[in-house]
């Protein structure tokens, strides 16, 4: 059913910390890696090993060039993976109802055996959060790990999202966003957590934290005054002497 | 937005083919001559013809077409499962009209009405799919359905054999053009989304932001599908040709001419082109905000 359910009691998604981020790629590969071979089809790749590779991904990570005026100039790696939608228009654009929201907990999903591969949802997607699978001509999005998080198989600490659990930074936090008490909603108070292009009227459920501010050093060549040492004493002396010849 | 011709061809046929069956089936009531016999079969056939070869088309643009069927189930949310309905209420409320009119005993005006309304509805509700998505800002706009309902009549009017009354509908697709070329030059930049707001980094960076690496080196299917960069030039000169050959000169032809095989073949051949030049423009100029990410537009 493409239609929204109500606002969720609980919104599960994922607080990402774009000051922590090393851009690594390590949750670009968990993420790849746990979803090559859980839900779903798998997550191809065409001409992988040839002159000009491309595939699949749920989670891609970018890197932004910050210069402000008045402070250190920055890189900040940037991941983006579906933000999970209060509003999501994804699901209320598909003919077939294969785009869905949980009701129960907020997560959008495919249902890939029902879904044409006519590409809408990506269409409607802001995030780019959405790519259509070349090999099995379905629509692959992030799952928030469903097949973990829910999972009594697996170890109690391995019951988050694969990006999660293997970041080596801890910049990606994992949590029930609809309950101010939880620690990402806490997280997202005490560090001004945002939503990603609000103006599209989507409402995320996934926050950033913005790069903490950094101060600037002031005197940016310190080793100059170095340069022009005028020697002095027997030195001096030496120099003159030697400068004479 | 890539121009895919498997969607350029499904919007430009399919578009023609229902003005036809609509204006066909309007026809009476608008006070046209019913034609029968050989006449009405031709322009029936041809309406049907263009209408599913659209319809063709647009089964290559789905990753999994054998699961069509599918797409009747969410008409309450989506404009796509809508159209799919509409498709089919239109052919089949056609289907009656066109036998008796090539039977050469017209049914009720009535029958023609209902089912020419439902023909050109199922334009409009194509257009509703692009003009719903907030995403494409040229798009999110009501020229769009304007501009599907103006190629659908002036090319049903042509093809019908309206002769110097389709003329009218063409002269206004021309201005109708020119107008969302303008408007749409404008909308990416008042939907206000930019690289700060996609990124949230507007306030860290205080004006200071650029891509400076994308998170892969190839191409990925966000940037075939949705990243299309158009030169200028090319597309001011195609913009020239969609609306020269498809309104300008057909409605000059079908004023000068005389009314006859001869100038309707002549002014549907330069519309048909013009559509094509145009939707290629529709989709080739249309920019999805997930470029920004890409730092592209
Ligand atoms: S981020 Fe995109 S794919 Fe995910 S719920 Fe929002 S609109 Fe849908
Ligand atoms: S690609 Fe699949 S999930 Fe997306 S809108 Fe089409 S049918 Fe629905
Ligand atoms: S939650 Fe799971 S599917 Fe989503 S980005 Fe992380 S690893 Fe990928």
């Amino acid at each position: 059913m493409t239609s929204l359910p109500p606002p969720p009691a609980k919104k599960l998604g994922l607080v990402i910390d774009l000051d922590t981020c090393v851009g690594c790629q390590a949750c670009v590969t968990a993420c790849k890696g746990w979803n090559d071979q859980g839900h779903g089809a798998p997550l191809s790749d065409q001409d992988a090993r040839g002159a000009d590779p491309s595939g699949t991904f749920l989670n891609r990570v970018h890197s932004y060039e910050v210069t402000p005026p008045d402070a250190a100039a920055r890189i900040v790696h940037f991941p983006r993976s579906c933000l999970h939608c209060d509003n999501a228009p994804c699901v209320t654009v598909c003919p077939t109802g294969a785009s869905y929201k949980r009701a129960a907990d907020g997560i959008v999903l495919v249902n890939e055996d029902a879904c044409i591969g006519c590409g809408l949802c990506a269409w409607a997607c802001p995030y780019g959060a959405r790519e259509l699978d070349a090999a099995a001509g379905v629509m692959k999005k992030c799952t928030l790990c469903v097949d973990r998080i829910d999972n009594a198989t697996l170890a109690e600490q391995d019951r988050v999202p694969a990006c999660v659990r293997t970041c080596p930074t801890g910049a990606r936090h994992f949590g029930d966003l609809a309950d101010p008490e939880s620690a990402v909603s806490r997280l997202v108070a005490e560090r001004g957590g945002y939503e990603l292009m609000p103006e599209q009227g989507t409402r995320p459920t996934n926050r950033y934290l913005p790069p903490r501010p950094r101060d600037r050093i002031d005197d940016e060549a310190p080793l100059a005054p170095l340069l022009d040492i005028r020697p002095a004493g027997l030195a001096g002396w030496l120099d003159r002497v030697l400068g004479r010849l | 937005m890539h121009p895919a011709p498997s969607v350029i061809l499904f919007t430009v046929l399919s578009g023609a083919g229902f003005g036809l069956l609509g204006l066909l089936g309007l026809g009476p009531a608008l006070g046209a001559a019913p034609s029968g016999g050989l006449a009405a079969l031709l322009l029936w056939g041809l309406g049907y013809a263009l209408a599913g070869a659209g319809l063709i088309a647009s089964g290559f643009h789905l990753g999994r077409p054998e699961r069509a069927l599918r797409a009747f189930s969410q008409w309450r949310s989506s404009w796509l499962s809508r159209e799919a309905w509409a498709t089919v209420a239109a052919l089949l409320a056609s289907a009656p009209v066109a036998l008796a009119s090539i039977l050469g005993r017209p049914l009720p005006v009535a029958a023609g009405l209902v089912s020419g309304l439902i023909c050109l509805a199922t334009v409009l509700v194509t257009a509703m799919i692009y003009a719903q998505l907030k995403t494409v800002p040229r798009w999110h706009h009501w020229t769009v359905p304007a501009l599907f309902a103006g190629f659908a009549l002036t090319g049903g009017a042509i093809l019908a054999g309206f002769g110097p009354f389709a003329a009218l509908p063409a002269l206004a697709l021309g201005a109708l053009m020119i107008l969302a070329f303008r408007i749409g030059d404008g909308r990416f930049a008042a939907a206000g989304s930019t690289l700060a707001t996609a990124t949230g980094l507007g306030p860290a960076a205080g004006g200071g932001l650029r891509s400076f690496a994308p998170p892969h080196t190839g191409s990925n299917y966000l940037m075939r599908e949705m990243i299309h960069v158009v030169g200028r030039r090319h597309a001011r000169r195609l913009r020239r040709i969609a609306v020269l050959a498809g309104a300008v000169l057909p409605a000059l032809i079908l004023a000068a001419l005389p009314a006859g095989i001869l100038a309707t073949a002549l002014a549907a051949i330069l519309h048909l082109a013009g559509a094509l030049a145009q939707r290629w423009l529709f989709f080739a100029e249309a920019e999805h905000v997930v470029g920004l990410y890409y730092g592209a537009r």
